[in-house]
């Protein structure tokens, strides 16, 4: 759980790295990876959604939330592999097939970003500030 | 929490060589986000991740196989996006043919069986009911939890073919008999009988049955008497893909519905929907997306991938006719072997039917760039999938509208009572 002390978070580590730095595009809604994100590019490409056009390469992706796709976890990889990947997730809940995107970047060795969990609610004042996330979950804000 | 046994946990430390132990540690990561307290036995797979969607799924592949991975049950493979027995033109450019024809090759290099289609159900891939199974391909989970009995999640990519290398899932969600009861009923006993016994009504029924759903487990009252197994795949099929559904009982038709009281545990409904002839003709109009025109360039049937009898149906109703438009026929070798034997292929081919073999006109380019065009289809899947994935704007109709419209070159539609 996420406790807050000022603009400082204690996020549950879901998948661990080292430290990170990046900034935080949070996300207003809910996104498909398949489908709703480039993997060549790393641009949002679902035209419904409110973060069209921005791109997710090398920022903290603050996810409200994850719309299923047994594919999303296939983009992802790809997104590591080309080098378009976010520096880090925070996800509301874990979206365990996403999430096997990464497992299987450590497994072949590729650089993998962290994810954590921090609630929705407490995403939004994140939104485009920098952060530094500790390896041990602690997200603080300059 | 995860507790794995002495020979998993040795399994993931190497015993079985690097391969292996990859699949295992993929399948325990899984097991562990998705909160499942321990893995399971599985009895077969149906692997769909052998479709390219870029170089790092060939990698990761080609990674299991330089481990000496092994697939350690029965596995199916799902299409691919080249036809190697096929005989459609697929326009991919020459890296990504590559790459795909590497990531077909390692797939069956690991022992999968290459079956190549989206309906292994009907390629003499069925497991018993109560059986635990890791599947993919969303349509292929629906049939395999719903009509089959047998257990299964949706396994997406890597972790599909994680599973059959370990001969192991994850405890959780579909394989858990408390989460496969229904909660929710849905009556169509209101519609006319001529409208449950018409194959063009289960893609419809599927598609309110997804969006109603979601991800929750329903019961369907009213269809006693009136299914085949070709209407319960095509209904699957489209409930899968207008939603996340993974498994639906239909009374007194499917083995875990002997009654609607049963499939749902003997508890009341959370919802109960009965459907008027207005909700069809709604999902009926949601289905094409091409409007009020009668231009049909193409005619696709076959997802999921057609049966001998769907053949036997297109033939019946082609009566020696040529066609006007091409006819792309999306089936499996399982299906293209026999008609070959019987001469029958040829005869289609030569009155304009395409067979397109181990893969399918939505995962990979196969229809020509046109613009403005418009695919027709019986397919609910299709119907879903084409219009973002070939450009083509879609109309939907019955099989035997299908066939008169690629004979005329324009949409033809049949006299229908849709109540």
């Amino acid at each position: 759980m996420a406790l807050k002390m000022g603009l400082e978070f204690e996020a549950e580590v879901l998948l661990p790295s080292g430290p990170v730095e990046g900034e935080c595009l949070a996300l207003t809604a809910p996104i498909s990876f398949w489908g709703g994100v480039d993997p060549a590019s790393g641009l949002i490409i679902d035209a419904r959604h409110p973060e069209r056009g921005r791109d997710i390469t090398g920022t903290i992706l603050a996810l409200p939330g994850t719309i299923g796709s047994s594919s999303a976890s296939a983009v992802l990889l790809e997104l590591v592999h080309a080098g378009r990947a976010p520096a880090a997730l925070l996800m509301d809940a874990p979206d365990a097939i996403l999430l096997l995107g990464l497992v299987v970047a450590r497994e072949m060795g590729w650089p993998t970003p962290p994810a954590y969990r921090l609630p929705a609610a407490d995403q939004p004042q994140l939104a485009g500030r920098r952060l530094t996330i500790s390896a041990e979950g602690i997200v603080r804000a300059e | 929490m995860l507790e794995l046994s002495a020979e998993e946990r040795a399994v993931s430390a190497g015993e079985g060589g690097n391969g292996a132990a990859m699949a295992m540690r993929i399948v325990a990561e899984a097991a562990r986000l998705m909160g499942a307290p321990r893995l399971i036995p599985v009895a077969s797979a149906h692997i769909d991740g052998a479709l390219y969607h870029g170089d790092s799924g060939t990698l990761f592949a080609e990674k299991l196989v330089e481990g000496g991975a092994r697939v350690a049950v029965r596995a199916s493979l799902n299409v691919g996006s080249l036809a190697p027995a096929g005989c459609a033109a697929i326009r991919l450019p020459p890296h990504e043919r590559e790459m795909a024809r590497r990531m077909m090759r390692a797939y069956e290099a690991m022992g999968c069986e290459p079956s190549w289609t989206c309906a292994p159900y009907q390629a003499g891939h069925r497991p018993a009911q109560g059986t635990d199974v890791a599947w993919g391909e969303s349509n292929a989970v629906v049939f395999c939890n719903s009509v089959l009995g047998a257990r299964t999640n949706r396994y997406g990519d890597f972790l599909d073919i994680a599973c059959a290398i370990a001969g192991r899932a994850p405890d959780y969600g579909l394989h858990r008999p408390e989460n496969r009861l229904a909660t929710l009923l849905i009556d169509v006993s209101g519609l006319s009988l001529g409208l449950r016994r018409s194959d063009v009504f289960y893609p419809v029924l599927g598609t309110i049955l997804g969006r109603a759903a979601g991800s929750a487990v329903a019961v369907i009252e009213g269809l006693q008497g009136c299914t085949t197994e070709d209407r319960l795949k095509a209904l699957g099929a489209a409930a899968a893909s207008a939603g996340g559904v993974g498994l639906f009982h239909v009374a007194s038709v499917t083995p875990e519905a002997p009654d609607a009281a049963t499939a749902l545990g003997r508890l009341a409904p959370r919802e109960r929907i009965e459907l008027s002839p207005a909700d069809v003709e709604a999902a009926l109009a949601r289905l094409s997306t091409a409007g009020e025109t009668s231009r049909v360039d193409a005619v696709a049937v076959g997802s999921p991938h057609l049966s001998l009898a769907e053949i036997d149906e297109v033939e019946r109703r082609m009566a020696g006719r040529r066609l006007t438009i091409p006819l792309y026929a999306n089936t499996g070798r399982h299906v293209v072997g026999p008609l070959e034997a019987q001469g029958r292929r040829r005869a289609l081919e030569e009155a304009g039917v395409v067979f397109v073999v181990d893969t399918c006109v939505v995962v990979t380019p196969i229809l020509p760039e046109v613009a403005g065009a418009v695919l027709m289809t019986n397919s609910g899947k299709f119907a879903h999938y084409a219009p973002g994935n070939t450009g083509y704007a879609v109309t939907y109709g019955s099989l035997g509208e299908c066939v008169e419209s690629a004979v005329a070159g324009r949409l033809v539609r049949e006299a229908r009572a849709w109540r």
